[in-house]
């Protein structure tokens, strides 16, 4: 499809662009003024705009993207996600209010790469719409100037995040050479027909590099529990939510239909001849989990802990990747939707603590199951899903996730170490339980009570009650975007 | 077509000395550089397949375009960070940037 045919599945896209640019100037003609009106009436027509998407565009603007169910569906919940952040921003304390129209500016941006993210078909889609994620974000980590903290974990983000695209640059470079295409199913025609498997492995693991970065898979993750440390908490709640659903995104579609010889995101994935990468992101994924569950173990920052245990999740997540049959990438899809949602309330609830009572480290939190009733219990729900107990929404997602390992009776190692870690991840939920419930109050009473805040904290927290008794429809749902 | 290799040798040899660069500097500006360094490596692979892989398009070169571009902008906030870090704590030796551990 050409260029301005393209434009009618693209027109979410244009409007953040607008917005963003618009932010800016709005900011500049008029200094005192708040942008909340605009910001939010401008998020309600992206929205808009996003349901009237129709999602059988197929290829469009010359083969760089395509427009299907898969991608408006990741679309959604980015868009959810990153909306309920730009909302709630205005509650942080931490962030100079002399900046906010930047930040705004820059979470559309790297909304937009986001977006790019899930529909890229290009390898230079698939560079640009990483980068566009990943440039803003450096400057989002570093919001907070005069913070030693912010400056370090900007400064680790951007080494670490270039590093990797750089890598991942050179690998996209290989398989171009060695298929004179830069369309991704023109290129999955070309190397069927190669014989030497070294050359797609070595740039099948340099691609991995950039998307396990993006997605913090084990042996990249070194930047998280940092940059999310520094990080103003917001940008924090922000890294830890939609970017991985984006990062998934692109990791299913590029693996799925570049380094299989099904080439489809519809049936069950089988291996290229002589390249078995299932293996690889097996091991990496009992990594990724073992290490962050560990490591979530001896911490006592809140912020720190949760970076963990995103961590531990992608292993969660990789390790139904690891099997590539469409039910695994169904399962993916459904629980990084429950995931996104509890794990962003956990993250409001933090800000809300961090706003009100000026504390940091789990072991202050003492008393706050008595100051902030109905919080602390929607709280204690979302930290039950994150460690996948019933009766939350967490534990129907992490169901699927082992249904689907144990079906392919692959990796039945795999099944166990999961099992284990699942076992280890209470411990750490539950001592921010323990602090909240059972510890000595040293904080004083509730000062201000942000309505919006709370109400998305209670509604990303009904979410695991709800999905888990009524999770069929959304499951079937998914389903559905895979046939 | 024999001319393809010294162009794929260079450009793997710029690589190596870009992760050399990386995991050894200290320096952030020095880090900065090496990863410039893998990122050009890329170029000139890209140019080379495009020049001696009797491509129709010119996918390649366009590429490359878009790399330097992008290395520019990468540059300029990675730049941007750095001299804020050196503002705060008046170094860019990465291995002072360690209030957080864990």
């Amino acid at each position: 499809m050409n260029n301005i045919q393209s434009l009618q599945y693209f027109l979410p896209e244009l409007l953040i662009t607008i917005t963003a640019l618009f932010v800016i100037v709005f900011d500049l003609i008029s200094q005192k003024k708040s942008n909340n009106l605009l910001v939010s009436v401008a998020l309600f027509c992206i929205a808009w705009l996003l349901y009237q998407l129709p999602s059988n565009g197929g290829e469009i603007f010359n083969g760089m993207l395509i427009n299907d169910k898969f991608s408006l569906y990741f679309k959604w919940i980015i868009f959810i996600s990153t909306g309920a952040v730009i909302l709630v921003s205005k509650y942080s304390n931490e962030l100079d209010k002399e900046y906010k129209a930047e930040f705004d500016a820059l979470l559309l941006f790297v909304l937009l790469g986001m977006f790019l993210m899930t529909n890229s078909i290009d390898l230079l889609m698939i560079y640009l719409s990483i980068e566009l994620v990943s440039i803003p974000s450096y400057v989002l980590a570093g919001m907070l100037k005069n913070d030693k903290k912010s400056n370090e974990a900007s400064l680790k983000y951007v080494i670490f995040g270039s590093f990797a695209s750089g890598l991942m640059l050179f690998g996209l470079s290989w398989l171009y050479g060695i298929s004179g295409s830069t369309n991704i199913y023109e290129i999955y025609k070309t190397i069927q027909l190669i014989d030497n498997p070294y050359m797609i492995y070595m740039s099948l693991m340099l691609i991995l590099i950039g998307f396990g970065y993006k997605i913090s898979m084990a042996p990249l993750h070194y930047w998280t529990p940092d940059v999310y440390e520094g990080s103003p908490t917001i940008v924090t709640a922000f890294f830890s939510a939609a970017p991985k659903a984006a990062g998934f995104a692109i990791l299913i579609r590029t693996f799925f239909i570049l380094f299989t010889s099904t080439n489809s995101l519809t049936v069950d994935a089988l291996p290229l001849e002589g390249i078995d990468w299932f293996l690889i992101v097996a091991v990496l994924s009992a990594a990724t989990m073992t290490i962050g569950n560990l490591l979530a173990l001896k911490q006592d920052n809140v912020k720190r802990m949760l970076a963990y245990s995103t961590i531990s999740h992608v292993g969660f997540m990789l390790m139904a990747f690891s099997t590539a049959s469409i039910d695994a990438i169904v399962g993916i899809t459904f629980y990084l939707t429950l995931y996104m949602f509890m794990n962003l309330s956990a993250f409001f609830m933090v800000i809300h603590v961090e706003n009100n009572f000026k504390v940091k480290e789990v072991n202050q939190w003492g008393g706050i199951g008595y100051k902030t009733p109905i919080l602390a219990a929607f709280m204690v729900l979302s930290l039950v899903s994150l460690a996948g107990l019933p009766p939350t929404s967490g534990f129907v997602g992490k169901v699927y996730l082992f249904r689907t390992l144990f079906a392919t009776e692959k990796f039945y190692w795999l099944g166990i170490v999961g099992i284990l870690n699942s076992v280890i991840s209470l411990y750490y939920y539950f001592k921010i339980v323990k602090s909240m419930y059972f510890d000595e109050s040293v904080i004083e009473k509730e000062e201000n009570k942000p309505m919006l805040l709370y109400f998305f904290i209670l509604l990303f927290s009904a979410q695991n009650i709800i999905f888990y008794f009524y999770w069929q429809p959304l499951y079937n749902y998914i389903t559905k975007l895979f046939s | 077509m024999n001319y393809i290799q010294p162009f794929l040798m260079l450009a793997s040899i710029l690589f190596c000395l870009g992760l050399y660069a990386v995991i050894t500097r200290k320096n952030a500006v020095a880090i900065l550089m090496g990863i410039e360094l893998i990122l050009n490596s890329a170029n000139i692979n890209f140019i080379t397949f495009n020049r001696f892989g009797a491509y129709r398009t010119l996918d390649g070169h366009v590429f490359t375009i878009f790399v330097i571009v992008l290395a520019a902008a990468e540059a300029a906030v990675a730049l941007a960070i750095i001299i804020n870090l050196f503002k705060n704590i008046g170094t860019v030796d990465v291995d002072q940037a360690k209030e957080m551990k864990g």
